[in-house]
């Protein structure tokens, strides 16, 4: 006997007569009527009608009838919710059941009925659950929590779940852990500020234990966790990897790939010179190569990842090639994916044995699949300069085919070998020629245009080749328009008497007679030149091209650290950060590789180490016991250059001050606070800035640039540094940013050969010029140093947010230090909006942006606040008086492009000022409030 | 997590559809039958789909879509290896996973997949967890249900659920105390033209049927350990001992499982067992061709090669195939193009052939790209890595077992270029 006979029912009165059965006095009755209810409603029958007969079995000491009835109230509560109340006796009666399953059960149920009346009652039984004595109740109420909250997240954390939860987390059965571990990080993803999972070294050692004893699930939930750990060392980081690799040998490939991506991130902090660092590497590989023997849904999700992990660390797979060779009757997109990385890998060792393969492929049946293999031997030919020959007559081989689309893609990849290697194959150029009648893409026609035109002087008929061309040049596409109209050009260019004929036709159908712009403004300047300076033309269009790149569609580096983070996830399918694919992505953290701590020197220098996290203090010194920043030490620092100083020593720059120094006080005179002369640090202001200024005065502007300057503070003090102190500040000059230095050597020994390196920060700050000290520093001297900044640096997200961490080098060693910069020195001079622009803007950003800030003690008036803030490009749109209240609505922009906008609130006879800020990044609020703070009570 | 679940057929009816929190409409499925129409074969559809509000994850197994929607960032992986258990489970319960199957037995289906996740959280996947509370449908017990009464769920609390050992249930005992192991090996490779081998590997697993009383602890030695260096393990093995002694040592799940799976990887190690002869040609200008191949036996220790099949896909031009074989039969469907033949044994005095003529749609150009040969075979009592078990040793219990290991060797993906 089978289900099936509960849908053969008759169709009339079949309500009715399930109605009947269900009131029956027999429970096997009872049962079956249940049973034929809920075949209904697994088919999409509307069985609602019968809610208060089937909940009326609810009351039951059978567990299967118990279970079919929660089955079916999880399903309809909803929509009868008045209804589904009749069921919370039941349901808290069954909480206190003594036998734990049918509590779990319940408890469970309940969370899944997603009726608001239902989840009030529900808070007690959970409550009482989550301590139960029992780690079965324990791990449903875990999960249960998080149902709840997804259906009232207020409710979760009014009743002081989410810490329930989080105890569960130490609790002593690894189920229970692994649930709530599970259940936080889902409620975490909706709240991603929140510090919902807060991961110390005593919870990840509970964590790894857990980890050992729980079930393949539970091992996929923490092992993710763990992923968002940061170790604070390489040791902590080593010691958590040794306790994940057995994981690596899981049946389960999920829980392989979160092991891996474990690894992989926290690999990024152990030293490369380590054994350990090689062992690892080594282990990887294996289990990577398994997952492509599963299924073939995983092996793409694998190919997707391993597509990452081979881009990122190379060595792992370089001995892995054969695994990616493609069966006939893989599905499509493993084969796609197989032939990706296959080009990644080749290498010249193995370059022979993917050749013959891609071959191979490029007879195979699927269009798709051959065009992609054709493709690919050109990537080869590129990336690997040893098999470019052979990779070309491999190309001549596929074109001899004469298969139609695979002459096409062959010509498209020539072209670019060519553009690689100029002056090499051209003798293939009269094969080519001959399949020019085949080509109907637009991408091949466009490939073979451009080598002819590129070649023209070697191809005697060329201008035979491209006048056929030319005949149907209406019917083209652009692409193949602009080709054509570039190689006539060309063709002209190199013999200009046969052809003159042929420039004027296309010259008179590009700009006569096409409507598109591009083709029309290419004719229009190619017409000019020829005609007006025909050298000038040749230098022009026949000038050396610049090779191509290496590696075609690779990830961009901090893109692909960044999805590193997130091997195994949806994002490591699509390759793209969560944040552009995942609905709601205003919540989605950026996650970074950790970076690179220990080294060689780690034993060195013990004291220093502890110096690490001084929040109050602004100079918090890094310890110096390995390259913690980044790559930093790796250091391409050049020597330090010779040549006359240009800007270096504080003798010279004495004059240069002067210089600018007279004209701010000139400046000054007329009421306005010059705030350059005022601060004495600006001794090192570079050369410019007088010239600068001067300009801006005669410009009439009347605005003063060189925004406020704070005192040199002490950055690196000389005990941690081997005797050399530095101390600095920042300014901003006329859009140029400095890092003014005092460097003093209070060591016993002569420094020398200084330089200095930033590590990526938030903002792209970075050395523009060297650091150039140019004569040694004796010892107890000092020497001031201007260093210009810019912001074309690599951007990374720092904590703080104007964290910059610095190293320097010199003679003795390289110190490390990080400082705290003034926002204020990012504010652009064009950061004035348009008024229109600022209303408009300041609707348009949503509300929960807005941040306020209190001003005290500020005994300004709105002017003298305005005109001080416009100093530091902080520029004031409009003002009004409102109830005897100041507003000044003021705009600034960032470097990077981001617009502040914000409302000051001045009253009169108060020294309170209230500040809102708007902003599209509302991190930043809080920095700018300091920089507003800084200025106007300096 | 895993939102719903949808299980769609191939004529594109959905069948049977599991919500583990609010309801997704049915219109969801639309973006997957889009891609399904765009992939031409069912085996081609993409695993993972975007649409505006989901992604829908999905599986093909036995002619059946799994179709999962999940809605906030979760690994693939997991929920493909998740429906993959799903399958499993499915076809342990009713021996076949079908679409017939399952809707014969709906009821415990839903009651499985209720079992099995919560609030899209695994719950209980180990079948030996799923059968305690759960107890599979037998002819006998719904005869025995329908006149006791009784019901097929259980009352208490699975035993396994929250021991450290979750994959064995408590209690178990058999008149016949029984562990069995099956080494099995799968040579997966692909041979070129001139029958040299471009790529070879080994997947072997270790399945096994241990059928114990109480609760044994095994150890499986081998003769030659050193040949497993990528290993995957059934989560009862003990790490520890394998990483120090190579020595399997495990409290084994009740029934069937597989305990490990391996894969040998280093050329050398693995032996090509047959070889293939083959000279496939069409003429030019001409609407027929020629087919002659041969199979013969090589390095294989002495054992005898069968269940030998050869599939080819014939190209599209192919219109029918006049052949004789000089051993088993062949067939050719002239829809797919696939040729099959069945050779059955190898005997080394007699090397079976096909050959024949080929005939092509008249007018039809000669066909660009060669078949490859899908060659399957068997080859019994033999594990062609070499493994061998050395013993199996049982502790904490006092009954004397009876052990039997079998070796079987197989042809996985085994192709023949030509």
């Amino acid at each position: 006997m089978t289900d099936s006979k509960y849908f053969t029912t008759t169709k009339k009165g079949e309500i009715f007569e399930l109605k009947a059965e269900l009131n029956s006095d027999k429970k096997e009755k009872k049962k079956e009527a249940v049973k034929k209810v809920i075949a209904s409603m697994t088919v999409g029958k509307d069985v609602s009608a019968l809610f208060p007969d089937v909940v009326n079995c609810m009351q039951t000491d059978n567990l299967e009838l118990k279970k079919l009835v929660y089955l079916y109230l999880m399903n309809y509560a909803k929509s009868q919710p008045d209804m589904a109340i009749m069921a919370v006796n039941t349901f808290v009666k069954d909480c206190e059941d003594p036998n734990p399953l049918i509590r779990a059960l319940a408890v469970r149920t309940m969370g899944c009925i997603r009726v608001d009346k239902i989840t009030e009652y529900l808070c007690e039984p959970l409550r009482k659950c989550l301590k139960d004595e029992d780690p079965y109740v324990r791990k449903t109420a875990a999960v249960c929590v998080a149902k709840l909250h997804d259906i009232n997240a207020q409710l979760v954390e009014d009743q002081g779940f989410l810490d329930t939860l989080k105890d569960l987390i130490s609790d002593s059965n690894p189920m229970v852990v692994a649930n709530a571990v599970a259940a936080l990080s889902e409620i975490a993803e909706s709240h991603p500020s929140s510090n919902l999972l807060d991961l110390n070294p005593q919870s990840i050692n509970k964590l790894l234990t857990a980890l050992n004893e729980c079930t393949e699930w539970g091992q996929i939930f923490i092992l993710d966790c763990l992923a968002n750990y940061m170790p604070k060392d390489d040791r902590e980081a080593q010691s958590i990897c040794e306790r994940v690799t057995p994981r690596l040998s899981h049946a389960n490939s999920a829980v392989v790939l979160s092991a891996v991506k474990v690894l992989m991130k926290f690999m990024e902090m152990l030293s490369k010179d380590l054994d350990y660092y090689g062992t690892l590497l080594k282990k990887l590989a294996p289990p990577l190569v398994t997952l492509l023997s599963a299924e073939p849904e995983l092996q793409y999700v694998a190919l997707r990842n391993i597509n990452l992990i081979v881009q990122k660390r190379p060595e792992i797979l370089k001995h892995e090639m054969k695994v990616f060779f493609v069966k006939y009757n893989d599905p499509i997109y493993v084969k796609l994916e197989k032939l990706d990385i296959m080009i990644r890998l080749a290498s010249q060792a193995n370059i022979a044995q993917v050749l013959a393969e891609l071959k191979e492929y490029a007879t195979e049946v699927d269009v798709d699949f051959v065009r992609k293999a054709v493709r690919a031997i050109g990537r080869c030919a590129i990336k690997v300069e040893q098999s470019a020959e052979r990779c070309v007559s491999t190309l001549l081989d596929l074109i001899q085919t004469k298969v139609n689309y695979v002459v096409q893609e062959a010509i498209v990849v020539i072209k670019d070998i060519f553009r690689k290697y100029p002056n090499k194959y051209e003798s293939v150029i009269a094969t080519l020629c001959e399949n020019l009648d085949s080509l109907d893409e637009p991408e091949a026609r466009a490939a073979m245009i451009w080598i002819v035109g590129e070649y023209a002087e070697r191809i005697d008929n060329a201008d035979e080749l491209l006048e056929s061309f030319l005949e149907g040049f209406h019917d083209e596409s652009t692409q193949v328009q602009l080709q054509l109209l570039t190689a006539i050009v060309k063709l002209f260019l190199k013999k200009p008497t046969e052809t003159q004929e042929l420039v004027q036709q296309v010259l008179s159908l590009a700009t006569q007679d096409s409507d598109n712009p591009d083709l029309r403004d290419r004719g229009y300047i190619y017409w000019r030149l020829l005609s007006t300076d025909p050298v000038a033309a040749k230098e022009v269009v026949l000038a050396e091209k610049p090779l191509i790149s290496e590696e075609t569609d690779l990830i961009e580096p901090t893109l692909l650290d960044e999805l590193i983070c997130y091997i195994g996830t949806l994002a490591s399918v699509y390759h793209k950060p969560p944040s552009a694919f995942v609905e709601g992505s205003r919540g989605v953290v950026h996650k970074s590789l950790p970076p690179r701590t220990g080294s060689s020197e780690s034993a060195e220098s013990p004291d220093a180490a502890p110096a690490g996290v001084q929040p109050s203090e602004q100079p918090a010194v890094i310890p110096t016991q390995g390259d913690l920043l980044g790559d930093l030490l790796n250091l391409d620092l050049g020597p330090p250059v010779s040549g006359p100083p240009i800007a270096a020593s504080s003798v010279q720059m004495g004059a240069v001050d002067l210089l600018g120094g007279g004209l701010d006080s000139l400046m000054g005179g007329t009421g306005f606070a010059a705030p350059s002369t005022v601060v004495p640090a600006n001794l090192g202001a570079p050369l410019g800035s007088g010239l600068g200024d001067l300009f801006d005065l005669t410009g009439g502007v009347g605005t003063l640039s060189g925004s406020y300057v704070a005192p040199k503070s002490v950055w690196l003090p000389a005990m941690k540094a081997k005797g050399l102190e530095i101390s600095g500040t920042f300014s901003r000059q006329v859009g140029s940013i400095s890092m003014d230095l005092l460097l003093t050597n209070k060591a016993l020994q002569v420094m020398s050969d200084f330089a200095i390196q930033f590590n990526r920060n938030s903002f792209g700050l970075a050395p523009a010029a060297p650091l150039q000290v140019h004569t040694p520093l004796a010892p107890n001297q000092s020497v001031e140093i201007s260093l210009p900044l810019n912001t074309v640096g690599s951007v990374m997200k720092m904590d703080p947010l104007n964290n910059l961490q610095v190293a320097v080098k010199n003679n003795i060693d390289v110190f490390y230090f990080s400082t705290l910069y003034p926002l204020h020195i990012l504010f652009v001079e064009d950061g004035k909006m348009e008024r229109q622009m600022f209303l408009a803007t300041w609707k348009d950003i949503p509300n929960e942006n807005e941040a306020q800030f209190q001003i005290k003690e500020c005994p300004l008036s709105a002017d003298a606040v305005s005109n001080k803030l416009q100093g530091s490009n902080i520029f004031t749109i409009a003002k009004r008086n409102v109830e005897g209240q100041d507003m000044l609505y003021q705009s600034l922009k960032l470097t990077n492009g981001i617009w502040v906008l914000a409302e000051l609130r001045i009253q009169p006879g108060n020294s309170s000022f209230t500040l809102s800020l708007k902003c599209r990044a509302p991190e930043v609020s809080q920095h700018i409030y300091q920089a507003y703070e800084t200025i106007l009570k300096n | 997590m895993i939102h719903s679940l949808f299980l769609i057929n191939c004529s594109g009816d959905i069948f049977l559809e599991k919500h583990w929190k609010s309801v997704v409409s049915q219109s969801v499925c639309d973006y997957f039958f889009e891609a399904q129409e765009k992939a031409v074969d069912v085996e081609n559809v993409p695993p993972v789909i975007s649409t505006p509000h989901h992604y829908l994850i999905s599986i093909y197994r036995d002619k059946i879509f799994f179709v999962s929607v999940i809605q906030t960032e979760v690994p693939p992986l997991f929920v493909i290896e998740f429906l993959h258990r799903v399958a499993d489970t499915f076809q342990d319960y009713f021996g076949e996973c079908s679409e017939t199957a399952i809707k014969d037995n709906v009821v415990i289906v839903y009651e499985l997949l209720e079992e099995m996740l919560d609030n899209g959280f695994p719950l209980a996947t180990e079948s030996n967890i799923l059968k305690e509370l759960i107890k599979p449908p037998t002819i006998l017990r719904s005869v025995v249900n329908s006149i006791t009464g009784s019901s097929n769920v259980g009352e208490t609390l699975p035993t396994g659920q929250l021991s450290n050992i979750p994959w064995r249930r408590a209690g178990v005992k058999y008149t016949n105390n029984e562990a069995y192991f099956d080494v099995i090996e799968e040579i997966d490779a692909i041979i070129d033209k001139s029958g040299s081998t471009v790529f070879a590997e080994i997947q072997g697993v270790i399945d096994s049927c241990i059928k114990l009383s109480g609760m044994p602890d095994l150890s499986l030695s081998f003769m030659n350990p050193r040949l497993l260096d990528d290993v995957s393990f059934h989560p009862c093995i003990r790490f520890k001992r394998w990483e120090s002694e190579r020595v399997l040592s495990f409290i084994p799940p009740d029934g069937n499982f597989r305990l490990i799976s391996y894969r040998v990887s280093s050329q050398n190690l693995v032996a090509i067992p047959v070889y293939v002869k083959h000279m496939i040609s069409f003429k030019e200008n001409s609407s027929s061709g020629r087919f002659d191949v041969t199979i013969g036996p090589k390095q294989n220790m002495g054992k005898t090669v069968e269940g030998v099949v050869m599939t080819v896909h014939m190209p599209k031009a192919v219109l029918n195939m006049n052949l004789t074989a000089s051993q088993g039969s062949y067939t050719f469907d002239p829809v797919t193009k696939v040729l099959t033949w069945d050779v059955g044994k190898i005997t080394p005095q007699k090397l079976p052939n096909l050959k024949g003529i080929v005939n092509l749609q008249s007018g039809a150009p000669k066909p660009e790209e060669n078949p490859s040969l899908n060659i399957q075979f068997k080859i019994q009592q033999l594990a062609i890595s070499g493994l061998k078990v050395n013993r199996l040793d049982m502790y904490g219990e006092k009954y004397k077992p009876f052990k039997g290991v079998k070796y079987l060797t197989k042809a996985g993906k085994f192709q023949v270029r030509t």
